[in-house]
């Protein structure tokens, strides 16, 4: 049987600079996370980005992808947050 | 599809509002570990809680990870120990064991309090019953995290007045045996109406004997999400403060549902309830009071207080129900003095009285909650004001409960610390007349008209 979806919600935010979404992809596909959307905006001066992931090919454990994502967004000076896609339907949609 | 404004919503009220999921809390009933033999059933006990929350701790842990939403207490009710102690225990002694055994399993396990040591004499008290009450003073200074309640009256018995009686014994030598942790021992300590069964917080939280063999329960908070969601409709009418209140407990209570659904998938244990509560904590901007202030108050005690207080905990049920598939445990907003530092300020301010505390809780859960009083009182005065709060919920067929602190060596207008979610609070004044002649009548109240519906 086919592996279920498994997606989640990668948050980016920080001083807008060059190069952020180049160094969040490359670590996407480097470690086989799907990108499935991807938003942008610049909220008061600030990157704003969500992206929608499907990790059910990742080759590391959530934990793990979500802490190297973390020191990733560290090394581009941006704050960057995963978590499972539940949290935000469960309270936006009845 | 989820959008970023609504990811950006989520992440705000976690990051600035101070949302959290207060606590995951594993009821375990003993019944099984009876046994007559005392040493037999305390290592039954700490057998039992130790496998079945093994992996609590780490559950959460992992659940925070997933969704970056703090869970800031893993906790554990037991059945009543009373009831599972009578066999085995002796004398008031032989219950301390078992509390120092629940206190070892609560450390060994990695949770921070452990609720139970509780004795349920609504009408009347066995023998054991009162042995457990009277060991309660030495049992919580010997013990770091275990926490007891009594329940004293319901609706559907009365209030047994014997035991109002004894408890106010029982929390002046709680002050005085934790006299040089400023009376700490009492904040661990809750008296009750109708207590219920499933509630997921402490101090009050027991396993009820009506419950499955373990459970998950979880108590939700975020009375700072509430507060910034009510600062955008500040002058606009009592429909709308109503509506927005209520999707906003819809929004909190979720977040509940689901990390009770995904501890209880982890763990292989049933999901319970959600309490409801909006459950503050000494941290700027995580107040009920403050919400009370935003509605339109100067100061919660100013006249209104009841009113709004009232409006409050009713939109945030209304909220919350449809958001939770079951709800329980004692689910309404809070008003603990010393938790919440709104409430510290508007009893500073000399805003906030006992009276007006009293009358607060005939319309919200729960009641009396961390009031620092002068250590020099009454027994028969602290026996008083628990009659009154019983009362309060027994003809209005609520729980009710009473968590009073006389500080022992402190009067009114001195400040106790008790240090991290518990606060600190000024010390109260009390009512000064007595009611001596009242207390010492001795028997029960009964039961009111209208708990007789069949």
């Amino acid at each position: 049987m086919e592996k279920k979806a498994d997606r989640t919600i990668i948050t980016v935010v920080g001083k807008d600079t060059v190069g952020i979404i180049a160094g969040v992809c490359t670590y996407l596909a480097d470690n086989g996370i799907n990108v499935l959307d991807i938003s942008q905006t610049i909220v008061q001066g600030f990157f704003n980005m969500m992206m929608i992931v499907d990790m059910k090919g990742a080759a590391k454990p959530f934990g793990q992808c979500a802490k190297e994502l973390e020191e990733v967004g560290k090394k581009i000076g941006v704050a960057i947050k995963c978590q499972k896609e539940e949290i935000f339907n469960k309270m936006h949609r009845i | 599809m989820i959008n970023i404004w609504e990811v950006n919503e989520t992440n705000k009220m976690i990051e600035h509002e101070n949302l959290d999921v207060r606590t995951i809390t594993l009821g375990i009933s003993l019944l099984d570990c009876i046994d007559s033999d005392l040493e037999a059933l305390n290592r039954k006990i700490y057998g039992k809680i130790t496998e079945a929350a093994a992996k609590l701790v780490e559950t959460g842990a992992e659940i925070e990870r997933n969704y970056c939403i703090p869970i800031v207490n893993k906790r554990i009710s037991v059945t009543p120990i009373a009831l599972v102690g009578q066999a085995a225990c002796k004398g008031p002694e032989d219950f301390v064991a078992v509390a120092k055994t629940l206190d070892r399993a609560a450390k060994d396990v990695g949770v921070n309090f452990i609720g139970g040591y509780s004795a349920l004499v609504s009408k009347g008290m066995t023998k054991g019953d009162e042995d457990l009450i009277r060991s309660i003073p030495k049992a919580l200074a010997e013990t770091e995290r275990v926490c007891s309640s009594v329940n004293v009256g319901s609706t559907k018995t009365g209030i047994n007045m014997d035991a109002v009686k004894l408890m106010g014994e029982i929390i002046l030598q709680t002050a005085e045996f934790t006299k040089e942790n400023d009376s700490l021992g009492c904040a661990k300590l809750v008296v009750f109406c109708n207590a219920p069964d499933d509630n997921p917080f402490m101090a009050g939280a027991f396993h009820g004997v009506t419950e499955a063999d373990a459970i998950i329960n979880v108590g939700v908070s975020g009375p700072g999400v509430v507060k910034k969601a009510l600062e955008q409709v500040r002058g606009e009418n009592f429909e709308v403060l109503c509506e927005t209140i209520k999707k906003t407990a819809f929004k909190i209570t979720r977040v509940g549902q689901l990390v009770a659904q995904e501890a209880s998938r982890r763990m292989g244990i049933p999901f319970g309830i959600i309490d409801l509560s909006l459950a503050p904590t000494p941290a700027v901007g995580d107040s009920v009071a403050e919400i009370l202030e935003e509605i339109g108050l100067e100061y919660a005690g100013a006249p209104g207080t009841t009113a709004a207080l009232a409006l409050l905990n009713d939109q945030v049920k209304k909220g919350g129900i449809m958001a939770s598939s079951y709800v329980g445990g004692l689910s309404g907003a809070f008003i603990p003095v010393s938790e919440d530092q709104g409430m510290i300020d508007a009893v500073e301010e000399g805003a906030l009285t006992l009276e007006k505390l009293e009358a607060m809780t005939c319309v919200c859960s729960v009641g009396l909650d961390m009031i620092a009083i002068p250590g020099d009182v009454a027994p028969s005065t602290v026996s008083g004001i628990i009659a009154d709060e019983m009362a309060i919920g027994m003809i209005n067929q609520k729980t009710t409960a009473v968590r009073l602190i006389p500080v022992i060596g402190k009067g009114v207008g001195e400040t106790v610390e008790f240090g991290g979610l518990l606060g600190h609070a000024p010390v109260m004044p009390v009512n000064p007349y007595g009611c001596g002649p009242f207390i010492s009548r001795g028997g029960r109240i009964p039961a009111p008209v209208h708990s007789f519906k069949n």
